[in-house]
């Protein structure tokens, strides 16, 4: 126990001088949470959008006010033919057109079905999304409205349709990107810290030679790995309770579930990307190898684990690989926890496969640092 | 300490390691006894550092069995890893951590703590004269400075045992004196020393030695022994056309190495009666004047640079014969 202190105390003078490291500790959450929080944003909103109006009636400048009002669309600009539009489209002025074609406020004003068109940039299609869905219920509404408005006045007409869908969303109302993005962020930095700087830490010690000094000193590998991992570990959290707090006071991430369940959770997480630390530090030569090993793990990753992408829209293989990473079961707990509100029972089954996977990555850490240090 | 001192320190009986095909060491045998400085020579990969590796018990002997401060290094290598202190060619200190710092570490991994660890601490720093640059971070010492931090600091747990591998590799001569000077204060307090090294120099320092060349022990004894045992005469030579004398003087029969210093040429022979008359006559029938002729000491290098040249030439043979 005191050997191990005494590496535990040691690393921790080492980390304080070494400024570089000390700093992307603290930096690296705060500057990813700001960036992913505030840059990134699917709920587009504001999107540049161009008219052209065929029809040049109250009704269809009332039709273009109406979207505008939104929040979703800003006009940029008037245009003519489809050609312009394109023109627009390619030079990345705009991203979406509306089209209301001749006597559309005629045909409005007779009863009849009235159509407009909306144009939009495929080449995001997470703008066509947002651009689309704010459109069409937006035109639904329209429809609803001008007919009851019809039967009032003349007191017959079409009847509004008898069956309709009313969309109620949970958990995060306002669909705000930064909310859902948030807690996924405390297990992608955990990712990165845990994994990267503790296999650097070991991979240090056999760069400069100060590994042998230990092997040959009373020291257990066990302590040694133990001594060189506490101080992570404690940073591991302490850069948790850093995103949460940021989190909760600049993008006010509500914190439905149980604080301390979350922490407790987080453990097995943080256990298995330690030891999956250890086993690349096995693997590198140097720091850098180690950087870069760390890195490549990162991408599948941010990109597989449902992070960035919802993990329902993966093909099969893609979902397979992203059951094996600590972070697509780690995002589903803190997402539960924070978010919805989940109890323990209720994010039981993925704290399992968190085991199973911490269970794997200490077997092969061990064999291969048992192997390397003999 | 631990181990009776009519007992030997070390002892190593045929000894091996094999690397897949390669065999770093064979069949090593050696004895040390307390109190002593032990040297083991060799060119680099000689098998030196296995063989330490192997006597720390953190590699296993492929064969042949050893046992290092009483205990046995194939199975009970926890033990003597609390009674050794091991300190290798690369300098592993941390670096970015003070003098002071350092020393703290190493002696609470060896399970020292409170006032014992400071009192010792306060003492080796004294020793070695660093006192005033105990807060120093130890990366920004000179070399010299570091080895003997290094060294201050692999016994700070007054292990009866020092491996030192290679520790004066790269560091200025007067470095290593002063370093030397720190072993045999270390030495005379008891501790036994076993210490590698490629410089001659400081093989004459040892009180015993032992030659490993290809991972084979070739001689061991004290430096005069081991010099004595190879036969050697030494002859100073002042001559005129030097180099064309000294390519001569190669090809003679029994000349086993010649060497110049300036002016002074320097050859040694082994089973020559009369190395004068033999080199004189040689010169003379070249047409090559001698201006002086003094016979000269052998030395550790002598000897070692014979053996290698002896254990090259029946390698030689041997895979000519094969």
């Amino acid at each position: 126990m005191r050997r191990l202190l005494a590496i535990a105390w040691k690393e921790l003078v080492q980390l304080r001088r070494d400024r570089m490291t000390f700093g992307m500790m603290v930096g690296i959450p705060v500057i990813q949470l700001l960036v992913f929080g505030y840059a990134i944003n699917t709920d587009v909103r504001h999107m540049p959008m161009v008219v052209y109006d065929q029809d040049h009636s109250a009704e269809s400048r009332d039709l273009v006010e109406r979207l505008v009002i939104t929040g979703f669309y800003d006009v940029v600009g008037y245009v003519h033919n489809y050609e312009d539009i394109a023109r627009e489209m390619r030079a990345g002025h705009t991203h979406v057109a509306v089209v209301i074609p001749p006597r559309f406020g005629e045909a409005l004003r007779a009863g009849m079905s009235a159509r407009a068109q909306l144009v939009v940039d495929g080449s995001d299609p997470q703008t066509v999304a947002s651009a689309t869905n704010t459109a069409l219920s937006l035109g639904a509404a329209y429809a609803l409205e001008v007919a009851s408005e019809r039967l009032e006045k003349t007191g017959r007409g079409m009847t509004p349709a008898a069956l309709s869908i009313e969309p109620t969303t949970w958990y995060n109302p306002e669909l705000k990107t930064a909310i859902f993005v948030v807690p996924g962020l405390v297990g992608v930095i955990l990712t990165m810290t845990m994994l990267m700087f503790t296999a650097m830490a070991i991979v240090r010690e056999r760069e400069r030679g100060t590994l042998e000094q230990l092997i040959v000193s009373p020291v257990g590998r066990v302590e040694l790995v133990i001594g060189k991992i506490v101080p992570y570990i404690i940073i591991g959290y302490v850069q948790m309770t850093l995103i949460l707090t940021i989190g909760r006071k600049v993008f006010h991430v509500p914190l439905q579930g149980s604080l301390p369940l979350l922490y407790a959770l987080a453990s097995a997480f943080i256990a298995a990307n330690l030891a999956l630390g250890l086993f690349v530090s096995t693997i590198a030569k140097t720091q850098q190898q180690a950087m870069q090993m760390s890195f490549f793990w990162m991408l599948p990753n941010i990109l597989l684990s449902g992070f960035a992408f919802p993990y329902e829209g993966m093909p099969l293989p893609a979902q397979w690989i992203s059951q094996v990473l600590p972070l697509t079961h780690f995002l589903r707990i803190v997402r539960g926890i924070t978010l919805k509100g989940a109890v323990f029972a209720e994010v039981e089954g993925e704290f399992l496969r968190l085991l199973l996977i911490l269970f794997v990555t200490v077997v092969l850490a061990s064999v291969r640092f048992r192997k390397k240090l003999g | 300490m631990s181990a009776p001192s009519a007992a030997p320190v070390i002892v190593a009986e045929h000894l091996s390691r094999r690397f897949g095909d390669l065999w770093a060491v064979r069949d090593v045998s050696l004895t040390v006894q307390r109190g002593e400085i032990f040297g083991v020579l060799g060119p680099n990969g000689a098998g030196k550092s296995t063989t330490i590796r192997m006597l720390c018990g953190i590699l296993d002997p492929t064969g042949g069995k050893g046992s290092v401060v009483g205990f046995d290094i194939a199975r009970q290598s926890e033990q003597i890893k609390k009674n050794i202190g091991y300190m290798t060619q690369r300098f592993s200190l941390y670096e970015d951590m003070t003098v002071e710092e350092n020393m703290r570490f190493y002696a609470s991994i060896y399970g020292m703590s409170g006032r014992a660890r400071k009192e010792r601490i306060e003492t080796v720093l004294s020793e070695i004269g660093l006192i005033d640059r105990r807060k120093q971070i130890a990366g920004t010492l000179s070399g010299g400075w570091k080895q003997r931090v290094a060294l201050a600091s692999s016994t700070i747990h007054n292990p009866p045992l020092l491996f030192l591998d290679e520790p004066t590799a790269g560091v200025d001569p007067v470095s290593r004196r002063h370093f030397w000077d720190q072993i045999h204060r270390i030495a005379d307090l008891g501790t036994t020393v076993l210490v590698t090294t490629h410089y001659m120099d400081e093989a004459e320092r040892c009180h015993r030695l032992a030659f490993i060349f290809r991972g084979t022990l070739l001689a061991t004894g004290t430096p005069t022994e081991v010099v004595a045992a190879r036969g050697l005469r030494v002859s100073e030579l002042e001559t005129e056309r030097t180099i064309e004398a000294g390519e001569l003087l190669r090809k003679a029969p029994g000349v086993e190495e010649v060497n110049h210093f300036g002016h002074i040429m320097r050859v040694a022979t082994r089973s020559v009666d009369d190395p004068e008359r033999l080199l004189r006559g040689m010169l003379d029938a070249a047409n090559i004047g001698v201006h002086r002729f003094q016979v000269g000491r052998p030395n550790v290098e002598d000897a070692f640079v014979s053996m290698v040249r002896e254990d090259d030439a029946v390698r030689a043979g041997k895979q000519e014969a094969a």
